[in-house]
């Protein structure tokens, strides 16, 4: 179907183009830890990569694609490309296009970054691809999303949008293998990452999104897997259980800035009493969230997020000896904090998360500075903190900081 | 074809009955250099070319269209989509502008990472994309926001002072505007703190005509405190194109229409 896709979309380049717009940029990114891991290089990142970008017309649909060629010093198997994972020297950003059928109706088809929902590095309803190794070790933050190869339809009744979006092969997270991160329980590496079953069949998201006065509300649908191996056979292979998900979020002007809530549940459906201590338990997730400037140029955002596991009893008899044992409520908290200078070529920033209920932590630093409008220079950090079987606390080894060099053009 | 009489001839006509009998008063003035300034014809399109010059006199360059559509009661719609610099290109900004009071609602398009942001209400006195003009004044700020009284008037100009009814929600403590009788247009306008120091200062620097509608097209703002300034110039400027509606919302926000990029 991939295939099928990428052919489908060159066929289309090669019978009449409009040429639009091109962009693109070079970037060299080194990283490294800021203290030893015994499992991994000491490298956190050492990627020189190019992005081409492409945007036009064809007829009455608009195209659009974007590749970046890598080369990624921590792993310079050029040869594997592998379109799903990222690996090799190519990673194909998206490659789709769009028109509409119907005056009411947006069709995109192909590879795209999708995303929805409210919250700010927190996601709940959002069961679209992420790539949590580019996240954590200090790419920039558009490499958060993963893409998707996904019909996606964009339907308008007046003020109601209809969003539905099938994938005919669920994709999946760019999952922690142990390659480049260490994590609980400490036993996969670049030369034993962690073995998975991909789920092989489709998975489909949906949302009805409408305006009530200043309140933009929307009610959202999952019908697939776990992004991340949420399950394990008996030989220890993770696997995607079956997921589907249902929630809603509010978003509004309030005070001086933007508040919003959302609510989502997790149905765990082959673990569905929580008595399989091999697959995750069904879980609520609950955000709220403020976000407004504090003075010119400094913004703050403030986020407080639970996980609420569900068949809680059942998990807690069930639980595997030596496995730690998660609390029924998880409690985090985030701020985000972001400060302009010099006309907005310098930007200050800090993310950081906070579990109560774990302990740990997490602060995404960032420093940017647009040394002209096509040269910009970054430096950041990503700092863990916590015991070593918590969410955060086990990426401890990983900590890592980072400068990076990217010219647009 | 239909021969339409745009709203602010009608205005300025008025305004020119009256002008002979008794003195404008602020609001009067304030109305016109509005409809003079953000409503002219039924909608409108422009290229916009900013270049910004910092403290140390480097300079940025922005480029952007500007889509404008006038809707009922001075509500307004506007759609800005970047060209320039490869950072923000693709990246599109919506704004449905209230009219007669009440906040305007505000979306950004960030195509990095595919996700409308709305921006708050609070934030419309931030700079847009690092100039030295402010978000709101992309769409126009609201008469409601300010109290106006006419200063003086000569031959050429009327001057007015604005002064906000909610100090908080500014970083000034009042502005002048300077504007011109024979098109009613807002041709200066200094903003001072409150001892009176000029902390921002806008100016029309080139008008001309299109379609009979005298436009600004070339304009400067100044910040003495930062000591930077922005030119803005205006290109390829077109009234009564006929955009529709529809084009103002969320799905171009997220696919900006070939009106915008092409």
């Amino acid at each position: 179907m991939k295939k099928g896709g990428v052919a489908l979309f060159a066929a289309f380049l090669f019978t009449g183009v409009y040429a639009g717009e091109w962009g693109g940029f070079v970037e060299g990114r080194l990283g490294t830890r800021l203290q030893e891991d015994p499992l991994e290089k000491q490298g956190s990142v050492e990627d020189l990569r190019a992005q081409v970008a492409t945007r036009g017309f064809l007829g009455p649909a608009d195209y659009d694609l974007c590749v970046d060629f890598l080369y990624n010093g921590l792993n310079p198997d050029l040869e594997d490309v592998n379109l799903e994972t990222g690996n090799g020297w190519l990673d194909l950003r998206s490659a789709n296009i769009l028109w509409a059928p119907v005056p009411w109706m947006d069709l995109k088809i192909g590879r795209q970054t999708l995303t929805w929902g409210t919250g700010d590095l927190v996601f709940l309803n959002d069961l679209f691809p992420k790539d949590w190794v580019s996240f954590f070790n200090g790419r920039d933050i558009e490499y958060l999303k993963a893409p998707s190869d996904s019909v996606y339809s964009a339907m308008y009744f007046g003020d109601w949008i209809l969003d539905l979006v099938w994938s005919p092969r669920a994709d999946t997270d760019r999952y922690l293998t142990g390659t480049y991160m260490s994590f609980y329980p400490f036993v996969y590496t670049a030369d034993n990452p962690l073995p998975t079953h991909r789920p092989h069949s489709g998975d489909a998201s949906l949302r009805l999104k409408t305006t009530f006065g200043e309140v933009e509300t929307a009610l959202y649908g999952y019908y697939g897997f776990w992004k991340s191996p949420a399950g394990f056979t008996a030989e220890g292979v993770g696997f995607f259980p079956d997921l589907q998900v249902v929630g809603g979020s509010a978003l509004t002007p309030f005070a001086k800035g933007i508040g919003n809530v959302e609510v989502a549940y997790y149905n765990s459906s082959e673990d569905s009493d929580g008595s399989n201590p091999m697959i995750q338990n069904s879980e609520a997730r609950f955000l709220l969230g403020y976000q407004q400037e504090l003075m010119a140029d400094l913004s703050m955002g403030a986020q407080a997020y639970s996980e609420w596991l569900q068949d809680y009893e059942a998990y807690k008899e069930n639980l595997q000896p030596g496995e730690p044992l998660r609390d029924e409520w998880r409690q985090l908290l985030t701020l985000r904090l972001t400060w302009f200078q010099m006309n907005q070529t310098l930007m200050l920033s800090s993310f950081i998360f906070y579990s109560p209920t774990d302990v740990d932590g997490y602060a995404r630093l960032l420093a940017e500075y647009k040394w002209s409008d096509t040269l910009t220079l970054s430096a950041g950090a990503n700092l863990f903190a916590g015991e070593s079987e918590t969410f955060f606390g086990q990426f401890q080894d990983d900590t890592n900081m980072y400068v990076a060099v990217r010219r647009w053009w | 074809m239909k021969i339409r009489i745009p709203f602010y001839m009608i205005l300025l006509i008025v305004c020119r009955l009256n002008a002979a009998d008794e003195p404008l008063t602020g609001d009067a003035v304030a109305e016109m250099a509005e409809q003079a300034a953000y409503y002219a014809g039924d909608d409108g399109k422009s290229d916009v070319r900013m270049v910004i010059t910092d403290a140390n006199g480097q300079e940025r360059i922005r480029e952007f269209r500007v889509l404008r559509l006038n809707g009922e009661d001075n509500k307004q719609m506007f759609f800005v989509y970047f060209n320039e610099p490869a950072d923000v290109r693709e990246m599109s900004y919506l704004v449905h502008k209230q009219g007669g009071g009440g906040e305007d609602d505000r979306w950004l398009w960030l195509p990095a990472i595919s996700k409308v942001n709305r921006i708050a209400p609070g934030d419309k006195r931030t700079s847009f994309v690092g100039s030295d003009f402010v978000y709101e004044d992309i769409s126009g700020r609201s008469l409601n926001e300010d109290k106006h009284e006419l200063l003086s008037e000569d031959a050429d100009f009327y001057v007015i002072r604005n002064t906000p009814k909610d100090l908080s929600k500014v970083d000034f403590a009042s502005y002048d505007v300077w504007v011109r009788k024979d098109n009613n247009l807002p041709v200066k306008a200094e903003y001072v703190d409150g001892e009176g120091k000029v902390v921002r200062r806008v100016t029309a620097d080139k008008i001309e005509v299109f379609e009979g509608i005298p436009t600004v097209t070339q304009s400067t703002v100044e910040d003495p405190r930062r000591g930077s300034k922005t030119v803005n110039t205006f290109s390829n400027v077109e009234y009564n194109i006929g955009l529709k509606e529809r084009l103002f919302s969320e799905r171009y926000l997220k696919r900006p229409p070939r009106e915008a990029t092409r």
